[in-house]
């Protein structure tokens, strides 16, 4: 391959595609929805041309449940959605967390509740990606700002749904998947792909639900003489439910330990000035675009601006974020919608004051627009 | 040539007592015991294997997997746990 | 923990997890006198050589029947309710040697999971589906379902049943189905056979399965024993040979047609979309 077919000139859609085909991608479902379908449009004509098997489902919760089933039979699994969408996969996100099914969904946030503006933007979803089933379960959130980044997030998506066996999310926004930029197609070895770990036992030793150290259960393949029950109610190490609190108690914990437990892997964020900030930005995504503009002609004018940017969400570095807060007055949380991130700033920071800017345009806000809800705290 | 004897097995733990089986045996051969298996529930019992035909009727309307007939030497009831 | 040995007694214990017997269902449950011709189709197919049962991925939905696949020594999933059949489509598509089966109730599959049966239907997707239909919402409690009789009064319908039943038979024959049929646990036999000539095809196909329902269905309507009511669907069901799919009449007062409505070989999903993908 020559060093120019390396670099592509996509939208975030398809160079997270392209991130996923890298990862190994072979079993995509999906529906359509505004502004996710055309990542499906781009997987439909790749994906079968390299072994890989994708189709459109009657809806997002048979797409989901597919994935999950495909997971289980060995494959490399995703779909990509929008926010009604991802409402409609609930349940099954949960089933995914309780039977540890590597998969990835992709978010293209858009406007909300409920149907919202589908052709405009919005970063409603951050505690829908954290809390959108019921019970408690760990799950992971990344928000690319690039495409860039959702290239390369992408391959770090599966590689962490397929060692931890989680869902992961990828959170990514209207104004971000419809922008074309130059992104470098890295391929192994500059970029590393993982696989889940597989029994190293026969099977009538095998215990599905066994963690090793890490809290992860090497993860037999359906067809292969396992003979694997996969259950979604609470379950023992065979997978068989009962209904004892040392086993419940164990597994749930385990369910969100695991990510804990194996936080270097997942923790991932950028800092912007930092060093000697007074006044520091939160925000992720393509609002961060907007808000690192702000912070760099703050810079030129000598003010002490800094911005941080999770990129992962579900968990953050919050160790990373106190760090990084250590000098600033005060902190401002910039985000397309009402308050959702910044809950998870305000909680971290304690010593000082989190204001949150709610950004509700339908477009990609102007540093302006962005300026004049900060005004007041600068 | 078929057998001419049948042996039926009653696994008596997995039995709960539905009576499927003591209904639907063309020669009334079955009847519900005394004895408790580990549930409670009194486990259906062969009163005359010797009068089993081997049609299997009892065997496969059980829903717990607690009655089977085998061909066999001789007329036999065999309670298994 | 130790995995455990499992006891075999029983003919078909093989295909049991017998360490969790006796299973969950009611005395003179229908849902065990199904699994029970399932067992007895697998062990004869396997005994033929016909079938490898370390590819059956058996899968479930949520309800009694949904317990089913627990109990099963296959591959296997107790999924979310309605999802059993998108589940095994995903796993099958992604892992063609596996041989689906989808065995579930009444109100998993055409209640809550009902797009997903007629649109697997419609795709003709290689999965076979057996619909154990007990006529009630037995393990919440007896509330109504998709397929209970016309004025039968249940704890949700305290005033009679305003809803006319679904008929499951003719939903997958209109869908396109491969194979579709319907019988009873009045005839254990007959619905062995009807697996057996099933599960090795491909496409979708349908066995509906009229079961018996004796705590939850027949104490409500008046039968205090098993034998009642397996007594009271004796009398109702009429086996038919040759008849469409569409006078496959379902009605617990007048008659519950049995039968095998539609046999066709259209190639399934699994093999239209590899073909389909090749010329990609």
């Amino acid at each position: 391959m020559s060093r120019e077919a390396d670099i592509g000139f996509l939208n975030s859609n398809h160079a997270a595609a392209e991130g996923a085909l890298t990862a190994g991608v072979n079993f995509y479902a999906g529906y359509p929805i505004t502004p996710a379908s055309d990542l499906f449009e781009y997987l439909a004509r790749k994906m079968p041309k390299q072994g890989g098997v994708i189709i459109q489902t009657e809806d997002e919760i048979a797409a989901i449940n597919a994935i999950i089933g495909a997971s289980w039979a060995g494959a490399k699994a995703m779909t990509a959605t929008s926010g009604p969408g991802f409402s409609l996969m609930a349940e099954s996100i949960g089933f995914a967390a309780m039977v540890e099914a590597p998969i990835v969904i992709i978010d293209d946030m858009r406007t909300g509740p409920s149907t919202g503006v589908a052709t405009a933007t919005g970063q409603g979803d951050v505690m829908q990606a954290r809390w959108l089933s019921h019970g408690h379960y760990g799950i992971v959130a990344l928000a690319p700002f690039s495409a860039q980044e959702a290239y390369d997030l992408t391959i770090k998506a599966f590689n962490i749904a397929e060692r931890l066996r989680v869902p992961v999310v990828l959170l990514m926004d209207y104004v971000l998947v419809h922008t074309r930029e130059k992104v470098r197609l890295k391929k192994p070895p500059e970029v590393e792909v993982w696989s889940r770990k597989k029994p190293r036992v026969p099977p009538e030793e095998y215990l599905p639900f066994k963690p090793d150290e890490d809290l992860v259960p090497p993860m037999a393949t359906y067809g292969e003489g396992y003979r694997v029950f996969v259950e979604s109610l609470v379950h023992d190490y065979r997978g068989y439910y009962v209904t004892r609190d040392d086993v419940y108690e164990e597994l749930v914990k385990r369910l969100s330990d695991k990510i804990t437990v194996n936080k270097h892997i997942v923790l991932d964020h950028v800092e912007y000035y930092t060093d000697d900030a007074e006044i520091l930005f939160v925000a992720f995504g393509s609002t961060a675009r907007s808000v690192l503009s702000i912070v760099r002609h703050a810079r030129a004018r000598g003010l002490k601006y800094g911005l941080f940017r999770p990129i992962s969400i579900w968990p953050m570095d919050t160790d990373a974020l106190l760090k990084a807060a250590e000098n600033a007055r005060k902190i401002i949380v910039v985000e397309m919608n009402y308050g959702q991130l910044f809950l998870e700033v305000d909680r971290v920071i304690k010593d000082k004051p989190v204001y949150l800017a709610p950004i509700l345009t339908l477009d990609l806000p102007t540093p302006e627009n962005i300026l004049e809800v900060c005004r007041k705290w600068l | 040539m078929p057998a001419r004897h049948y042996k039926i097995t009653i696994v008596a733990n997995r039995c709960k007592e539905c009576e499927l089986c003591i209904n639907i045996c063309p020669k009334k051969i079955l009847a519900k015991g005394d004895e408790y298996n580990a549930k409670g529930f009194r486990f259906t019992r062969v009163t005359r294997p010797e009068d089993c035909i081997g049609c299997r009727l009892c065997e496969h309307i059980c829903p717990d997997f607690a009655i089977f007939v085998e061909p066999s030497e001789k007329p036999e009831e065999v309670i298994a746990r | 923990m130790a995995v455990a040995k499992r006891p075999i007694i029983h003919p078909v214990d093989k295909y049991l997890r017998t360490e969790r017997l006796p299973h969950v269902w009611c005395p003179g449950c229908g849902i065990g006198i199904t699994l029970h011709a399932f067992m007895r189709a697998v062990k004869e197919l396997e005994d033929e050589g016909r079938i490898d049962s370390s590819k059956i991925l058996f899968v479930s939905g949520i309800g009694c029947t949904g317990r089913a696949a627990g109990y099963v020594n296959f591959d296997g999933a107790h999924t979310p309710h309605g999802r059993a059949i998108p589940y095994a489509m995903g796993a099958k598509l992604a892992r063609p040697d596996l041989i689906p089966v989808v065995f579930s109730g009444d109100g998993d599959l055409v209640g809550i999971g009902g797009n997903h049966f007629i649109h697997a239907a419609r795709r003709n997707m290689d999965v076979l589906v057996i619909l154990v239909n007990n006529m009630i919402y037995a393990l919440t409690g007896g509330q109504v379902a998709p397929t209970t009789p016309k004025g039968t009064y249940t704890t949700t319908t305290p005033f009679g049943n305003p809803d006319r039943p679904i008929n499951a038979v003719k939903i997958a024959a209109a869908a396109g189905a491969n194979y579709i049929a319907r019988w009873a646990v009045t005839h254990p036999e007959l619905l062995k056979n009807s697996i057996k000539k099933a599960l090795p095809m491909e496409g979708f196909r349908l066995i509906e399965v009229v079961s018996i329902c004796p705590e939850i269905f027949g104490r409500h309507i008046g039968f205090r024993a098993p034998i009642e009511l397996y007594r009271r669907l004796q009398k109702v069901v009429k086996i038919r040979g040759k008849i469409s799919p569409f006078e496959a009449t379902y009605d617990w007062e007048k008659e519950i047609i049995l039968g095998e409505f539609q046999v066709r070989n259209e190639p399934g999903y699994t093999r239209v979309l590899m073909e389909a993908f090749k010329h990609g």
